[in-house]
């Protein structure tokens, strides 16, 4: 991760993608959100969804993991040329989530996140906000999830 | 007991949810598999961040809510999904050992325009610990299934 004094409002990339499988659909859905269109196929055909699909919370939480590895990536990669990795985190929370659409068991979700706003922090000086816009796409090309969230990131030493 | 419909959630009406003890392993067994970084999985590493010492992912406590509200009325409720989160923010970190607690009051409701069987309730909905420090919250809008079908507008 680079700087906060790096980051571009208007840096635009791919997070990763991710194919949602039945088992994990309601693997999930028992532990955190057990409502019967995401646990049980035949009452879910029952619903107003018409087929299984996952919890929003799930498809939300997939985001995270694979911004966690998109981080990891770009880490390993500025360590082996040698450069310093910034630190990131925690967030303080995120806003404007909509779930547009389900996701249904098969689909693949294509995560982007684009940075929309950045400023130092008031209540850290050593820390930059990060503010990102993040949406989840299916391969019909419609988008199914969005939100907002802010994190913080590490400013330059000289800048304490 | 007969399933809450749109029409029984009033603005101003509080359920309180749980409790449920957080645990050292349910904490670090989610953040492996869904927000794996330091802060969530190592004391040590926790220590040197801003967290200051092991915490649960936000996400896991929006998670945690999620299953306590769902046990707590959804179940038994014509729920119909969600449209989305106003906003969610964590204010304090929820750190193993803590019990909590999920205090839901309800803002305001409003029929669908688009779906006359169907209504939308806005819920704020709070993650307390024993001492009823918020840790979490968040402001989203469920969908129910409406006991007599408004008119269509």
């Amino acid at each position: 991760m680079k700087y906060f004094e790096d980051v571009r409002v208007g840096d635009t990339y791919e997070v990763g993608r991710h194919t949602f499988n039945a088992e994990e659909i309601k693997s999930f859905a028992r532990r955190f959100d057990p409502q019967l269109f995401h646990v049980d196929e035949e009452a879910a055909a029952r619903s107003h969804f018409g087929a299984l699909c996952a919890s929003g919370w799930h498809t939300a939480v997939v985001w995270m993991r694979l911004m966690v590895d998109h981080r990891r990536g770009m880490a390993e990669a500025a360590r082996a040329r040698g450069e310093p990795v910034a630190g990131i985190g925690p967030a303080l929370g995120f806003r404007d989530l909509k779930w547009l659409k389900p996701v249904y068991v098969g689909d693949t979700i294509v995560y982007k996140t684009e940075v929309i706003e950045a400023r130092v922090s008031n209540s850290r000086p050593g820390s930059g906000l990060m503010t990102l816009r993040s949406t989840g796409t299916n391969q019909k090309g419609e988008p199914v999830i969005t939100f907002v969230s802010t994190t913080f990131v590490e400013r330059r030493p000289e800048n304490p | 007991m007969p399933k809450l419909h749109w029409e029984d959630f009033q603005p101003g009406a509080v359920t309180i949810s749980g409790p449920r003890l957080v645990t050292r392993e349910e904490i670090v067994a989610f953040a492996a598999e869904f927000d794996p970084q330091p802060m969530h999985l190592d004391e040590t590493a926790a220590s040197a961040t801003l967290l200051g010492g092991l915490g649960a992912s936000g996400w896991h406590s929006c998670c945690l809510l999620m299953r306590m509200i769902v046990d707590g009325f959804i179940l038994n409720s014509t729920s119909m999904g969600s449209p989305g989160i106003d906003e969610v923010r964590w204010l304090a970190p929820l750190r193993p050992g803590t019990t909590i607690r999920v205090r839901s009051t309800v803002l305001d409701t409003r029929a669908s325009k688009s779906r006359p069987d169907m209504g939308l309730v806005k819920f704020k909905c709070e993650v307390i610990d024993d001492a009823d420090t918020v840790l979490t919250d968040l402001v989203t809008s469920l969908m129910f299934g409406r006991r007599k079908s408004g008119a269509a507008s």
